[in-house]
């Protein structure tokens, strides 16, 4: 790694002016962050860990929304909003392993947006509100491509709202070594219709299959995709597999959710 | 350069540390409390596991000054001070949960932090819990007979695979 000095704000406001600093960078729990830096992909003069922010953590239900908290640990979304949005604690609670479960955090993950990430297909199937220091984004805006987003230099995102569907199910397909998601699919049935969306998958990063989403708000079941494809070209390709492997395995993932959904 | 100031098996330590220095980095080289061992340094192998406030974490990925103020558990502090073995050591010793051994120390750390949320974890349960924790010598078999059997449970019903 190269040298930096780390801050230690504890609130949102010094944070924000902390990252002022010409290449500071925000440090959520590192699990990403930590790696990058090794391998010295990144060269920030200044660390602003967020950890000890306590306005950024904590997980809460009302009125069927679940906010969290951008500093939250996956841990503990796991366990905590296990009641209120089941698909979205146990989608927390099959990221990485336990002890990365521990440090890494939502509002991490989504800043980052990994075109593999699991929570970024969370957030955008379940039409949530990206809250950060400045503003609320719709997660119809704030994903934009592969490690692209809305935010701009210095935002941090502060808590995420997740409006509770009907019923929901995250189905991953894992790639063993990294436990990231090959490809995964996070289905969320609202009153308004479905939302399909899938990370893994797209070279531009998490998206939503409208065609399928069409299709199961006509008719809701495995069936309603016969026909239906995903077109290969976007696909990522890489040494776990094809475009056309990723492609075949939306549709399949779509219809294990669908199944789960019942 | 930071001051550090955080409570290592019990005992209130401190150190001056770099912003990059790990919390790896810290116990090892600063304390020198080599048992939390770096196999892969990228977050996969879990041979650094510690406990920081109670809970397991990869201390390869966790900057020392993150840990200012905390409580950090390895494991040198997993024994009696006589040396007597804990119920986890003791299991993997009979066993034989290790062969080499470099994996060991994050193994009986990530077996502890099981053990304190799920006293009586199942065989799945055992596995899942042990994804982040990566053994190149026994397959794990051994070593998810010893924390089956560390948590008082009956280890004959596994089968060898």
């Amino acid at each position: 790694m190269y040298s930096f000095e780390v801050d230690k704000p504890g609130s949102v406001e010094a944070a924000v002016a902390a990252l002022q600093i010409e290449e500071a960078m925000a440090l959520g729990g590192g699990q990403t962050l930590i790696p990058t830096l090794k391998q010295r992909l990144a060269s920030p003069s200044r660390l602003v860990s967020l950890a000890g922010i306590a306005e950024m953590k904590g997980v809460s239900a009302v009125d069927g929304v679940v906010t969290i908290g951008g500093g939250t640990p996956h841990a503990t979304v796991a366990r905590e909003a296990a009641g209120a949005y089941p698909a979205l604690a146990a989608l927390a609670g099959n990221i990485g392993d336990p002890a990365v479960r521990n440090r890494g955090t939502i509002g991490g993950s989504l800043a980052n947006n990994d075109p593999a990430a699991c929570y970024p297909s969370a957030a955008l199937a379940s039409g949530a509100t990206i809250v950060t220091s400045s503003r609320e984004i719709a997660a119809d805006d704030y994903f934009q491509g592969m490690f692209t987003t809305a935010l701009h230099e210095g935002e941090i995102v502060t808590a995420v709202r997740f409006p509770v569907p009907q019923a929901a199910s995250y189905q991953k397909f894992e790639q063993p070594a990294s436990r990231f998601a090959l490809v995964g699919v996070f289905l969320a049935r609202f009153a308004e219709g479905v939302r399909v969306a899938v990370t893994g998958a797209s070279e531009d990063g998490v998206f939503r299959w409208s065609e399928a989403e069409e299709a199961l708000n006509k008719e809701f079941r495995a069936d309603a995709l016969t026909g239906l494809a995903i077109a290969p070209e976007n696909m990522i390709a890489d040494l776990h597999g094809t475009k056309e492997y990723r492609a075949h395995l939306v549709s399949v993932m779509t219809k294990r959710a669908i199944r789960a959904v019942g | 350069m930071s001051e550090v100031r955080i409570v290592v098996n019990g005992v209130e330590r401190f150190g001056v540390v770099e912003g990059r220095t790990l919390l790896s980095g810290f116990l090892r080289d600063g304390l020198g409390l080599t048992g939390t061992h770096v196999g892969c340094d990228t977050s996969q192998c879990g041979a650094c596991v510690v406990h920081v406030d109670g809970q397991a974490v990869k201390s390869c990925t966790m900057f020392a000054v993150e840990a200012d103020g905390r409580s950090v558990d390895t494991i040198e502090g997993q024994a009696a001070p006589d040396g007597t073995l804990n119920a986890i050591q003791q299991a993997f010793q009979d066993h034989h949960g290790l062969q080499c051994g470099f994996c060991t120390p994050g193994m009986v750390m990530s077996a502890a932090a099981l053990l304190k949320e799920n006293p009586t974890p199942g065989e799945a349960e055992i596995r899942e819990y042990l994804e982040g924790n990566l053994c190149r010598c026994t397959g794990y078999h051994n070593i998810v007979k010893a924390i089956l059997a560390a948590s008082g449970q009956d280890v004959a019903a596994i089968a060898a695979e």
